[in-house]
């Protein structure tokens, strides 16, 4: 029992975040496709018109702040697209419909657990993070306290999760072109990582903000004609579906209420505190913050993101249940034509199979094109949040301290965006075949347990100390590193031990309350007169917060 | 005028307290809003699933958990849109008041 609650979790992980591969055993099964020409085609005018946006922004990105943060220029509305761009995924698309497919009601409760972080983010972060921010989130955290320390340590976070999460992306991405496009592994992973630079290099966050905004809108407009067209087929009629969707599938009935997702309670906190928490703490989407021109704008682009992002959830739930009919019980589907075998190209495919099956061959091309955009455009977020801990952070902040001109720090961005496409492209081919469960709980175990505690804390306690953050920051990071390595998915699943020693995939219940614990104990027992001085400088900071006064305003073009 | 007599302005005007006062506890409410209807689902779920599994109506197949989770997400939605509201009118107007009594 215990077992399979695990394996259904580190699923579940999987499905959840922006991954790629989603559903337990995808990792395994997959085929090279024939090449499908218009998918290719279809993707190749996605690229030409990105590279062409790419080109225009380029003329735009003069400063470092049009390349960090397009100069603050960005509508709410614009940035509420973008954000729920960098939330909606291949994975939502893919990992979501075929969890639904799969488990029923299970798969809805996970997909409203993914979702209501969001309202959360903006009651308690949104105002503050854009009245605070101004280019990365290490400008907040480092605010009053130690610039080398805190915002090294900051930094450091930053780049922990961007490289998790582009191994995470990268290998994903290789194996879902291989297996939409029949392109070969090796050229799938190169051809990203090498558009991604472009997009970066070149265009900063005004090119990376539109291709999110018009992958967000392939995704969404894509999505809902598919449903549709599924939804057709059942006139319209929820309890048609629903009747057919228990009749076809083998659970029958059961696929209706609550299964087993959440027979182990604690596992189950953990998860949601997990996504609701990380979330907050992806140093790509607190980037999204720095965008608008004031906090007026950042609370609409919440309130746009959320809105897209929970009808989209509810679009997938009805793809999920409708595949269970339409793709459940075609034998097309099936390796061998056996249904209920195993699901040609695996377990993550019911979707692209239901977009054969009500759209044809174009439909499904375009669904291929719509993927492989989206992973692109999440890559090219996390580059460019990476570059920026390195360019803004490291080099021109701690090493240069101030020092640096415009022109230095934007040719280090430049040289730091090339690396790590470089880096995204190498990690990717040597995690090629690997078992990457592990690391979707890792990025979202630190961002949990390092970045979010320290940003939060930063922003509502005056008590906190340099001592205090380092310390804390750092048992968040270690016992988060820890319990992933001694989770099942580590321990069992890549080390061959019989038994984990932590049951659980997700660390997040303990390295949360351990990073807090120790934050604060560091800091009440901090009596230096640097410590003094950090208290005293909340007030400063917190009018800041709270009016936005002297915040990093928009600048015209 | 220095920055520390702005904020020094800010700070002892009334207006100032009146806003986030206000603007916190309507933050900390619908957190609540959201957070506790979510946490008591997920309760359900892992202690009462029976209760979930419940049809909508005689004969159906549609169990109550359906309709349930369809309005945790469109009123967590609709809690933003509220949030918003009064954030970017009231709130923001009482700010911005703060702001250019605190220039004066």
């Amino acid at each position: 029992m215990k077992r399979s609650i695990t394996a259904l979790v580190a699923g579940l992980m999987l499905a959840a975040t922006f991954t790629v591969f989603a559903a337990p055993g995808a990792l395994e099964g997959v085929q090279k496709q024939p090449i499908n020409i218009s998918a290719i085609a279809m993707f190749m005018v996605f690229v030409v018109a990105t590279l062409g946006i790419t080109y225009w922004a380029s003329t735009r990105t003069k400063s470092t702040s049009d390349f960090y943060t397009a100069g603050g220029g960005i509508t709410g509305f614009q940035n509420g697209l973008a954000i729920a761009g960098d939330y909606m995924s291949a994975a939502t698309l893919l990992g979501l419909t075929s969890l639904v497919y799969a488990k029923g009601f299970d798969g809805f409760i996970y997909t409203i657990s993914f979702f209501v972080g969001w309202p959360i983010i903006l009651f308690l972060m949104a105002e503050r993070l854009r009245n605070l921010g101004k280019f990365t989130f290490a400008d907040i955290a480092s605010y009053r306290l130690d610039q080398n320390r805190i915002r090294t340590f900051a930094a450091f976070g930053s780049l922990t999760v961007v490289c998790f999460y582009l191994i995470v992306q990268m290998v994903g991405a290789g194996q879902l072109i291989q297996l939409l496009f029949g392109l070969e592994y090796t050229y799938a992973v190169i051809s990203v990582g090498i558009l991604m630079m472009v997009y970066v290099t070149f265009g900063g966050m005004v090119a990376t903000t539109w291709v999110q905004i018009i992958k967000a809108c392939l995704l969404l407009g894509g999505g809902t004609a598919l449903m549709l067209l599924a939804f057709a087929k059942f006139d319209f009629s929820f309890d048609a579906m629903f009747n057919q969707a228990v009749a076809a599938h083998k659970a029958g009935i059961k696929i209706m209420a609550p299964g087993s997702l959440m027979a182990d309670p604690v596992s189950a906190v953990s998860l949601s505190l997990a996504l609701l928490f990380g979330t907050a703490g992806l140093p790509h989407i607190m980037m999204r913050f720095f965008t608008v021109p004031n906090a007026k704008e950042a609370r609409k682009s919440v309130f746009y993101a959320t809105g897209f992002i929970g009808f989209f959830f509810l679009v997938v739930i009805i793809l999920g249940i409708s595949s269970i009919v339409i793709v459940g019980q075609d034998p097309q589907f099936f390796e061998g034509g056996i249904i209920g075998g195993k699901l040609l190209g695996g377990s993550n495919m019911p979707v692209m199979h239901l977009a054969k099956s009500v759209g044809g061959d174009i439909f499904l091309g375009f669904l291929s094109a719509v993927a492989f955009a989206t992973i692109l455009a999440v890559v090219s977020g996390l580059a460019l949040a990476g570059a920026s801990a390195i360019a803004h952070d490291i080099y021109a902040r701690v090493i240069k301290k101030n020092t640096a001109t415009s022109a230095q720090e934007m040719r280090v961005t430049k040289i730091a965006s090339v690396g790590i496409g470089i880096v995204a492209i190498l990690l990717g081919l040597l995690f090629r075949d690997q078992n990457i469960a592990f690391l979707v709980a890792l990025t979202f175990g630190v961002a949990a347990s390092v970045n979010f505690p320290i940003l939060i804390l930063s922003m509502y306690w005056k008590g906190l100390t340099t001592r205090g953050a380092l310390w804390g920051g750092i048992a968040g990071l270690v016992s988060a590193v820890g319990l992933v390595i001694l989770s099942p998915a580590v321990w069992v699943k890549v080390l061959g031990n019989a038994e984990a020693v932590f049951p659980y995939d997700h660390p997040a219940i303990v390295s949360m309350t351990a990073a807090f614990l120790v934050t604060w104990l560091g800091s009440i027992t901090d009596k230096s007169v640097r410590a003094d001085a950090e208290k005293d400088a909340y007030e400063e900071q917190y009018i800041r917060a709270q009016t936005g006064l002297g915040a990093a305003g928009a600048h015209a073009h | 005028m220095s920055k520390s007599s702005v904020q020094a302005k800010i700070r002892s005007n009334p207006k100032f307290a009146e806003m986030v006062g206000k603007r916190t506890r309507f933050a900390i409410i619908l957190s609540l809003v959201v957070l506790v209807p979510y946490y008591t689902f997920m309760m359900l779920t892992a202690f009462n699933p029976a209760f979930l599994a419940q049809p909508i109506g005689e004969g159906s197949v549609i169990t109550i958990g359906w309709p349930i989770g369809v309005i945790l997400v469109v009123g967590s939605w609709l809690t933003t849109g509220i949030y918003i509201r009064r954030a970017n009118g009231e709130f923001d107007s009482l700010n911005e008041q703060v702001l250019k009594e605190s220039h004066k």
